[in-house]
């Protein structure tokens, strides 16, 4: 990375994280609303774990993925909210007038969302400890929980990001959040996909990949250290960022039209 | 000419919509101040974005500080500042981070920007409010840091796009002495689109007049003026019933011109030294008059003589013309 492209990204990642962190109608929901929930279902669906098969008598461990997911939701909202609005505003057309390189600009609006991902992945964890759940694969798994859950909202970061330059709109970028909230139901998030009767709900959940998400949280939570789901879910990170990089870094191009 | 403006028959078309830009031709000279007047919708903030490359054109050619705007972009962005309609800033900073970003941004050295940054803050008077949020600026301030930014990297030629639009007296009159600095001291070329006529007026070393997407007028204001006419005289006599002889008073001396319901008015034929004569011949006839005013000829006779309508009804027209395009494009 050349001096002047590290210069770029550190003064935007600067700026995302300042916006970030002085924005409290961004933070308090994207913690409250996840942490409301989980008390909701923690104390709600307990007896789920008398269900044969059921992983983990406690059902708090098992809900406690459902944080980072619902955290990650958020990322999609805030980073494509602070995007649309530089838009909105003539602010992205002033960066434009600089020797701004798109890489940086896409980096360093993550920036704000990294933060906000550890802030959110760090609350949730000390909620459901503090709550009773339990972590099967110890210290060493709740730092990688935290790994997995930054880079969970990082990768849904971009989503938000390619719809802002889509759009220009941040209303529209706000429209997203209901469907993404559909994606999270029809996943594996309130029983183990094993337990999932109904046919069509099983099948949908097999193939959503927010199932996989899930479940790479919940193998280091319950069952201790398992390769697979591991792969598997930052794989599924993975490849939602580069596909969202890639659709961003396409948008840039058309919404910044400069010669 | 190497480091001012060179456009030749700049065209912008938008789909389904007219052409914005429709051909223009103009040149400015450096450190000139060029006034780029018209209401809105005329096409006045479309040749802005394809001047400072932000827009690529449909048709002709432009070179911005002897840069081609669109095989040379960032070199032309290099040697441009501007600040665009509306101020774009980030509520969410502060006046001096706003600073250090962009001046972080044009790759000036670290040991420079902060140095950069109090030095424009300053300038543009903002040393006591820069540690504030910008969301708590005035519309003076935000229009003067979005001047401060728009020089961060010591730019040759300057874009401002209707920068006092909306602004009080005051501030108007403050961001004016300061580009008009720019320019006497620094030698900026300025760039100035404006629907104030006044402001092109005090400002501009010389003015273009575009309209529905042509320029339909170009030369010093005065010369401008000078083109169109003469100055017109009004007089209001103190009691009505001597309107008609105050009229035909007058009328020795010109043709007849609008005035309002209480006065009459001509145009002088021998310009303003006619003033003195005007006020004789009322006098030697025993007219009272309750007010006597000369009008020296605006840009806004010019606008009228050039399209056929004044300014201020140009903008209903203008306005009107852009809700159609935008009805038409929602259907």
């Amino acid at each position: 990375m050349s001096s002047e492209l590290r210069t770029q990204v550190g003064q935007l990642a600067r700026r995302s994280v300042m916006r970030t962190l002085r924005q409290p109608a961004q933070i308090v929901p994207a913690l409250i609303f996840p942490l409301f929930l989980l008390a909701v279902n923690a104390g709600g669906l307990k007896d789920a774990t008398n269900l044969p098969g059921f992983p983990t008598d406690s059902y708090i461990t098992f809900a406690v993925a459902i944080t980072f997911m619902q955290g990650a939701l958020f990322s999609v909202m805030n980073t494509g909210t602070d995007l649309a609005r530089d838009i909105e505003t003539g602010f992205l057309n002033r960066m434009a007038l600089t020797p701004l390189r798109g890489a940086a600009l896409l980096s360093g609006l993550l920036a704000g969302s990294t933060v906000l991902g550890l802030l959110q992945a760090v609350a949730f964890l000390t909620a459901g400890l503090a709550g009773g759940a339990e972590i099967a694969a110890g210290v060493g798994g709740a730092l990688v929980i935290l790994v997995l859950a930054v880079a969970i909202t990082v990768a849904f970061g971009t989503i938000g990001m390619f719809a802002a330059l889509r759009t220009g709109s941040g209303e529209a970028v706000q429209g997203l959040f209901p469907v993404f909230f559909v994606f999270l139901f029809l996943s594996s998030m309130a029983l183990p996909l094993d337990l999932i009767t109904t046919d069509w709900f099983h099948t949908v959940a097999s193939i959503n990949p927010v199932t996989y998400l899930l479940e790479a949280f919940r193998s280091l939570l319950i069952e201790g250290w398992e390769l697979g789901p591991l792969l598997l879910g930052f794989g599924i990170a993975a490849a939602i960022f580069a596909i969202g990089m890639t659709a961003a870094s396409r948008a840039l191009k058309t919404r910044l039209v400069r010669t | 000419m190497t480091t001012g403006i060179e456009v030749q028959g700049l065209v912008r078309e938008f789909k389904n919509g007219p052409r914005a830009v429709d051909g223009i031709d103009l040149q400015v000279a450096p450190g000139e101040i060029y006034g780029f007047l018209g209401p809105n919708g005329a096409g006045k903030s479309t040749t802005v974005l394809m001047l400072t490359t932000l827009l690529p054109p449909t048709a002709g050619s432009a070179r911005v500080a002897g840069f081609d705007i669109v095989s040379e972009g960032p070199r032309v962005r290099s040697a441009i500042g501007a600040a665009l309609q509306e101020a774009a800033l980030d509520p969410l900073l502060s006046g001096r981070e706003h600073m250090r970003l962009q001046t972080a941004l044009h790759g000036i050295a670290k040991s420079e920007r902060e140095q950069r940054g109090d030095e424009l803050l300053e300038r543009v008077g903002l040393s006591q409010a820069a540690d504030r949020k910008v969301g708590g600026y005035s519309g003076g301030m935000k229009r003067r840091l979005d001047l401060a930014l728009a020089l961060a990297h010591r730019p040759r030629i300057l874009f401002l796009d209707e920068p006092t639009t909306g602004l009080d007296i005051q501030s108007r009159t403050a961001l004016w002495d300061e580009v008009a600095s720019l320019a006497a001291d620094d030698g900026v070329t300025v760039f100035l689109t404006t629907q104030y006529l006044e402001e092109a007026d005090a400002l501009a070393n010389r003015v273009g007049i575009i309209d529905h997407g042509k320029i339909v007028a170009e030369g010093t204001p005065a010369a401008l003026k000078a083109e169109i006419g003469r100055p017109t005289v009004e007089a209001v006599p103190r009691e009505q019933a001597e309107l008609e002889r105050t009229a035909a008073v007058l009328g020795r001396f010109g043709e007849r011109a609008g005035a309002s319901p209480k006065g009459a008015a001509v145009r002088l034929g021998g310009g303003e030294s006619g003033l003195a004569d005007v006020v004789r011949a009322l006098d030697a006839e025993g007219i009272a008059i309750e007010t006597l005013q000369l009008h020296a000829p605006s840009l806004d006779d010019v606008f009228l003589a050039k399209t056929g309508r004044s300014l201020e009804g140009a903008e209903e027209d203008e306005a009107e013309a852009e809700d159609a395009v935008a009805e038409a494009g929602a259907a």
